[in-house]
């Protein structure tokens, strides 16, 4: 088990999931906190047609490609259920749901057409054991660009998140932030994708901010608590999918998805038994 | 010298004249309703006024309209004479219940810290005069013990203490207040009432919107009756009249 250490692959996984459980966990305390969960879910099925439509256009499988294609079908889904909700009795929720799977469902259509060899599941659930060297740059990027941000903005992110009008009516420019929200989480989503896949990589930009929201009264808390936890999970799942050879990425979401069990049921601010008094 | 130190500190028990509200003929319309149409009134600190008027009278959209969190198509406001633009810093705006995300992951001496979010703008550290206003703004609102109560841990008037002690961090002279007696029960309410009556007294303008007529009279000095337009405005005993109500109510 040991030895496993010693190989540069693995390493670079182990590097690799740290640094995406880290970033996706600090930025989960946003996504629940603006109450996002349902968009970033229809994110990530609108990430398969970005990679699909990426190597179409590109014609071969790049970081950059997978990277450009997915950020680029993200932002038409979100901006096309806004358009579709501000032009409908729709809601935007409604609109999302239909717009992801009509996405999703076209990119499983796509892959019939793409040249190069690719195994649809590792997009689909992750394949973190080959994640190269610049998908390890990239996954650093990301964190660095993500973490610097909302440390800076965390003043009037706070402000907007708490209270939008009070916000707004103080100069803050709330509607800038919340774009900037979105696309940080398009890009830490991206980020996943090669940990835990498409489907997952909604679990873990979630699942750690919900587990420490349940556990603190403090946003600090919750971003860097969010991020530890995520780290940790991604850490721990790659060393028991090791020992057990299962998919890392289900094992990291099956972690994170034990911790918010537990903090649910456990909690001693407002577990499940505190509050029932069983 | 004295009168810009008194005026600075708030205390403007010599100088109520620096310290007018002045409101010229209002409007607020939301797309195509007119939600509130030439609202005009002047005031000044050291006052309490009531805002009532019917359900959809505009109350709520008054003071969010003074405060700059709804835009204003006609009108203007004047504050110590100087036209206000959008927002000021000196106002500040307490949300009614029902509009504050009780559940987030703030306590009370976290909401009383982002009353000096204003001043410190996005990046200034922290410094001592910031920690100062914060801790004496808990204090005045009797909150010492409360600090690390989660903001939904509190009763319906600690929260309300809350929200005034991070207007008071925010250094502000122009309290305003949604339903702030709503949900209380009769002591919370006499207690709050008390708090708000002293808050006028050390020269803040405290404005409220209220739905019960009973209480009008114990709990303020001046009243402004709205229904999209205003009805009347002045002193209590001099406008709180049965005409005026008919007028509002119909």
């Amino acid at each position: 088990m040991d030895d496993i250490l010693s190989y540069p692959f693995f390493q670079r996984a182990l590097l690799g999931a740290l640094i995406i459980g880290f970033t996706n966990g600090c930025f989960s305390a946003y996504v629940v906190l603006k109450r996002s969960a349902l968009v970033a879910g229809s994110l990530s099925h609108a990430l398969l047609p970005g990679i699909a439509g990426g190597i179409l256009v590109a014609g071969s499988l790049t970081a950059w490609s997978a990277f450009l294609g997915a950020l680029i079908a993200a932002l038409v889904v979100v901006l096309a259920s806004l358009a579709v909700a501000r032009s409908s009795r729709l809601d935007q929720g409604t609109s999302l749901a239909v717009i992801f799977t009509i996405a999703f469902a076209a990119g499983l259509i796509m892959l019939k057409y793409v040249p190069v060899q690719v195994k649809l599941e590792d997009y689909l659930f992750g394949d973190i054991l080959n994640i190269s060297t610049t998908d390890l740059w990239v996954a650093f990027g990301i964190g660095v660009v993500t973490l610097t941000l909302t440390t800076a903005l965390q003043r009037p992110i706070l402000l907007t998140l708490f209270e939008p009008s009070v916000a707004a009516a103080q100069g803050v420019p709330v509607r800038a932030l919340n774009y900037l929200i979105m696309t940080l989480l398009v890009l830490v989503m991206i980020s996943s994708l090669q940990a835990v896949g498409c489907i997952l990589a909604l679990g873990l930009v979630v699942a750690p901010g919900a587990t420490v929201f349940l556990l603190t009264n403090s946003t600090r808390a919750m971003f860097w608590g969010g991020g530890a936890l995520g780290a940790a999970g991604a850490a721990g799942g790659m060393w028991i999918a090791h020992w057990g050879e299962f998919r890392p990425g289900a094992v990291i979401t099956v972690l994170l998805g034990a911790a918010f069990l537990l903090a649910f049921f456990f909690g001693p601010r407002s577990g499940f038994f505190r509050r029932t008094g069983g | 010298m004295n009168t810009a130190a008194a005026a600075d500190s708030g205390h403007c028990d010599h100088c109520a004249h620096h310290h007018e509200l002045q409101v010229n003929g209002l409007s607020v319309a939301y797309q195509e309703i007119r939600a509130l149409e030439g609202v005009s009134f002047a005031t000044s600190c050291g006052n309490t006024v009531a805002l009532i008027g019917p359900n959809g009278a505009g109350k709520s959209t008054l003071l969010k309209a003074i405060a700059g969190l709804v835009p204003r198509s006609a009108g203007s406001i004047l504050w110590r004479g100087v036209k206000v633009a959008q927002w000021h810093r000196e106002f500040a705006y307490l949300p009614q219940r029902e509009d504050v995300d009780w559940s987030f992951p703030v306590t009370v001496r976290g909401l009383v810290e982002m009353g000096r979010y204003s001043q410190l703008g996005w990046w200034r550290r922290w410094r001592a005069v910031d920690e100062e206003k914060v801790l004496e703004a808990m204090k005045s609102m009797h909150l010492e013990g409360l600090e690390n109560r989660q903001i939904s841990e509190l009763s319906g008037g600690q929260q309300q203490r809350a929200f005034i002690a991070r207007a008071l961090a925010q250094e502000a002279h122009v309290l305003m207040l949604d339903e702030p007696f709503n949900g209380l029960d009769r002591p919370a309410r006499e207690n709050l009432a008390a708090l708000l009556r002293q808050q006028a007294a050390e020269g803040r303008l405290v404005i409220a919107s209220h739905h019960d007529l009973n209480t009008v009279a114990d709990l303020f000095d001046e009243v402004l009756i709205l229904n999209r337009r205003a009805v009347a405005f002045g002193p209590v005993q001099e406008v709180f009249t049965e005409s005026n109500l008919a007028l509002a109510y119909g």
